[in-house]
């Protein structure tokens, strides 16, 4: 030893090559600088998505918690209720309220008489606005006979009209003087020069790339034929060899297998030639100029407005036009130019649940005031419901409380117990360390799985009451146990063992050491580890729907017992329905699933920091 | 080498300092294995009450795991197993009768790096008199602390903030804290498995003349690396080396004129 201290320089006597150590150097920089810049690259990647994740959920999503109004002068006209003089609750509820919202919103539109126009005008309420009305008067019997101002909910469509769904409305001001022939009905309108030529290009346009989409049809149904055409020669190549060996039940089965494949091929043949024909009438129409076109609901709706009316365009031509009055003009003067505009409605009226009159009744009433947009209450204090206009999130949200109410006070009790002993008590010996692997590879187990020993062992074996939030919670802390286990012990075990020393050396037993000092200091981390199995539980949906929870929840649960849905389940629920109006709701129900973890990490955070301290 | 290993008790009884005191701890062929190793080889000892022992030696030699042995410390250990006979005032603590937690209270610990509980300074020097149920008011707890902090050196640096977490005083604060601490629930015995050896010049010199005062009314052993500082702080010196106890004799013996080869070598820097 004192050898080498007293030779100090042996040590340092084995020198580099500058040069080479410059260049080690270098690369050591660059590799380090390599690596920040991947590491910055792949979190600002993740970033980007997290942001685009949101944004596209906020923007779907925020629509929902927002629902259109109409407010409307209803004159609660006994006679219409059908209650006479009678103003019992009883005779009240049963009343008609349907039809004097009807009455109402044709006293808007006089000139609606026709009774399909009637049922389309009254499809611009929710059919729950009659509920609303119904609601409103028997909690105040005496306005039966007089006429109140009342908030009515739209229908989903109008209100996703509203909320742009359908595309926004465009338009331009009319640049010559324009002249209609009538105020109500078909209504011609002459115009000078060749106004609508922008108008005749965009529905030229819409007619050319349909006449390109046919095209693709037919291609495919050519692909189709010849293909078709091959088996056949397959098939029949395999019936003459058939021929030879006399097996009549095989011989059938082809003769029958060919026959088939020749109709599909005539199928096909007839697919083609329409699709081509189609193709052909379209491509004349787009080819021909000065002409007229005949507007149908596969383009966009152009609507003229003037003279307070608005005019659908059925025919148009260069000067000309031929159209309906969906709203009836107040006159048939000629118009100068600027004083009337051509609308347009981008999306075809096929393409979208509100006919060009619905829109056009709507618009009116908007303009007339009576449209308001409110914060959607509804959607934060009802249950489930067919109708998006009228289904809300507060059921699922209450059962989606109530099970992880019951999941949490189930395993953070047991799961901190079972890390504890397994930690700090357990021998070490093969039937620990059995159960040590079984806990470590329950937590992969898939969820599924759970849902189905909760079927069998809650509600079969038990007889638990199927679709509650306790058997729901019960299947979720089966679920989430291995989790909070198994980040519990790494919890207990990151605390330093001097701590438990100190504790044992002034005379503490092994279990006030472990709860007055070593637990105190892992809870952070055992509070970690049940956020995230609380998160993991939250958002599970697939053991749930075996146990019930799936089910159709419209009243509040009113305790565990008692059927109930959960977030996720009804998020799912929603994406599935046909309603566009689902679609915000889906979106809506998933800003409110967020929310409710976002919180609940919140209150993790904040009881962490409160429990954490320095050793 | 049992000659040397076994002092009579009569040399037990004269302890470097002059202080008469009975024979406190006594170990008699004490042998741990860590599993299959054999980690101490038949120590016999005995420690004199009210004076310093300090045990010396290498690195892995076993002198803190017959320390640890004294407080059953070893017990949190699945792996070790102790046999022969320790007494301490003439009762064996390996008595299956014996109560683990009673024995710690009475001999109490101070470990190698400070570790206060992360509670505050109060907190630290009340736990163990609350667990052990010695205070019979909230006046008698603050009576017990701050006496002990007194003891402890420390009293006139935390009076003004004792509810101030005791994780943020100094090293040489928090030692002497945990020092309190082992003091407040009244040892007969303190082990001290290296207090200094986390601990700059001055602090050690003040857990030093801390552990020249203790020495009035407890038993100390301390095991540590420092030979000056067993020179400094210690009546008897006892040296191990490779799980055997080679030496055990007056500091100043032990110092100077060592009987062994292997004890020369070690104090004078040859070997270890």
């Amino acid at each position: 030893m004192s050898d080498i201290v007293s030779n100090p320089t042996a040590s340092q006597s084995v020198t580099r090559p500058a040069a080479m150590a410059d260049a080690r150097l270098r690369g050591r920089y660059a590799a380090e600088r390599r690596f920040q810049a991947y590491g910055l690259s792949a979190i600002l990647f993740a970033a980007a998505f997290v942001v685009m994740l949101f944004g596209s959920i906020l923007m779907k999503g925020l629509p929902a918690f927002f629902e259109n109004h109409a407010v409307l002068n209803v004159a609660l006209d006994p006679e219409v209720l059908d209650v006479g003089s009678a103003r019992d609750k009883d005779k009240l509820a049963g009343a008609d309220y349907q039809a004097v919202v009807n009455k109402t919103l044709r006293g808007m539109f006089p000139e609606v008489t026709d009774r399909a126009q009637r049922s389309a005008l009254s499809k611009l309420l929710s059919s729950g606005a009659a509920d609303d009305l119904r609601a409103r008067v028997l909690a105040n019997p005496a306005s039966v006979g007089t006429t109140v101002r009342v908030s009515l909910p739209m229908s989903d469509l109008t209100d996703l009209y509203f909320k742009g769904a359908f595309g926004r409305a465009g338009g331009r001001p009319g640049a010559v003087i324009a002249t209609p022939s009538a105020t109500t009905g078909e209504v011609v309108i002459n115009v000078e020069g060749n106004e609508f030529r922008d108008e005749l290009t965009a529905i030229k346009k819409t007619l050319s790339l349909r006449a390109v989409e046919l095209r693709k049809v037919a291609d495919i149904a050519a692909l189709n034929i010849t293909s078709q055409a091959a088996d056949i020669r397959a098939s029949e190549a395999t019936l003459s060899t058939v021929t030879a060996t006399n097996d009549a039940g095989k011989l059938a089965r082809l003769q029958t297998e060919i026959a088939r494949q020749k109709v599909r091929v005539v199928e096909y043949e007839r697919q083609k030639t329409a699709a081509l024909e189609e193709a052909a009438s379209l491509q004349k129409r787009i080819d021909a100029t000065g002409s007229t076109e005949v507007l149908d609901a596969n383009v966009p709706s152009f609507l003229v407005a003037i003279n307070d009316g608005l005019v659908k365009i059925r025919e148009l031509s260069a000067q000309r036009l031929v159209g309906d009055a969906l709203l009836p003009l107040s006159s048939d003067k000629s118009v100068a130019a600027g004083a009337w505009q051509v609308v347009t409605y981008p999306m075809p009226e096929a393409k979208r649940g509100l006919t060009d009159q619905q829109i056009a009744w709507v618009d009116r009433l908007k303009s007339q005031g009576a449209v308001e947009s409110t914060l959607n209450t509804r959607f934060f204090t009802a249950g489930a419901s067919r109708e998006p206009e009228r289904a809300g999130i507060l059921a699922a949200l209450l059962g989606t409380l109530m099970t992880i109410g019951v999941t949490l006070a189930l395993c953070l009790p047991t799961g901190v117990a079972a890390a504890i002993y397994l930690e700090k008590f357990a021998p070490k010996n093969v039937f620990t360390e059995f159960i040590e692997v079984n806990i470590n590879n329950l937590a992969a187990v898939p969820s599924i799985v759970f849902g189905l020993l909760g079927l069998a062992m809650f509600i079969q074996l038990f007889g638990m009451p199927r679709s509650s939030a306790l058997v729901g919670g019960l299947v979720l802390a089966l679920l989430v146990l291995p989790t909070i286990i198994i980040a519990s012990r790494a919890a207990l075990s990151a605390v330093p063992h001097a701590i438990t020393e100190g504790a044992l050396g002034v005379g503490a037993s092994k279990l006030q050491a472990i709860f007055h000092h070593v637990l105190p200091l892992a809870m952070p981390g055992i509070m970690t580890g049940t956020i995230i199995g609380m998160a993991h539980a939250l958002g599970e949906t697939a053991p749930l729907l075996l146990i019930g929870m799936v089910a159709f929840i419209v009243d509040l649960p009113d305790g565990v017992t008692s059927a109930a849905t959960v977030l996720p389940v009804q998020i799912f629920q929603w994406a599935g329905l046909p309603e566009a109006g689902f679609q915000s709701r889906t979106a809506g129900g998933i800003i409110v699933l967020l929310t409710v973890l976002i919180l609940m990490n919140g209150a993790a955070i904040l009881l962490r920091k409160k429990f954490e301290r320095r050793w | 080498m049992d000659s040397m290993t076994m002092p009579t008790p009569a040399t037990a009884t004269h302890v470097g300092s002059g202080v008469h005191g009975a024979s406190k701890v006594t170990a008699r062929d004490v042998n741990v294995y860590y599993g299959e190793k054999h980690a101490l080889k038949g120590v016999n000892v005995d420690i004199a009450d009210r004076s310093v022992m300090s045990f010396i030696g290498p690195s892995g030699c076993g002198k803190s795991t017959f320390l640890r042995c004294i407080n059953r410390m070893n017990d949190t250990i699945s792996s070790c197993r102790v046999t022969g006979k320790i007494q301490i005032q003439d009762q064996d603590i390996y008595d299956p009768s014996l109560d683990v937690v009673q024995l710690r209270a009475r001999v109490g610990m101070v470990f190698q790096k400070p570790n206060p509980f992360p509670k505050s300074i109060f907190e630290n020097v009340a736990y163990g008199p609350r667990i052990h149920g010695l205070a019979r008011s909230k006046t008698d707890l603050e009576q017990i602390v701050n006496s002990s902090l007194e003891k402890a050196g420390l009293w006139n640096e935390v009076k003004d903030r004792l509810n101030e977490a005791g994780t943020g005083l100094s090293g040489g604060q928090q030692q002497r804290l945990c020092i309190a601490r082992a003091i407040a629930v009244s040892p007969e015995v303190i082990l001290m498995d290296e207090p200094c050896s986390a601990l700059d010049p001055i602090a050690t010199a003040k857990v030093e003349d801390l552990i020249g005062e203790l020495k009035q009314n407890y038993c100390i052993i301390i095991v540590t690396h420092s030979m000056q500082q067993a020179a400094r702080v210690s009546q008897r010196t006892a040296f191990f080396h490779l799980g055997t106890l080679v030496e055990e004799g007056p500091t100043t013996t032990i110092f100077t004129n060592p009987v062994d080869k292997r004890t020369q070598d070690y104090i004078t820097g040859r070997t270890g």
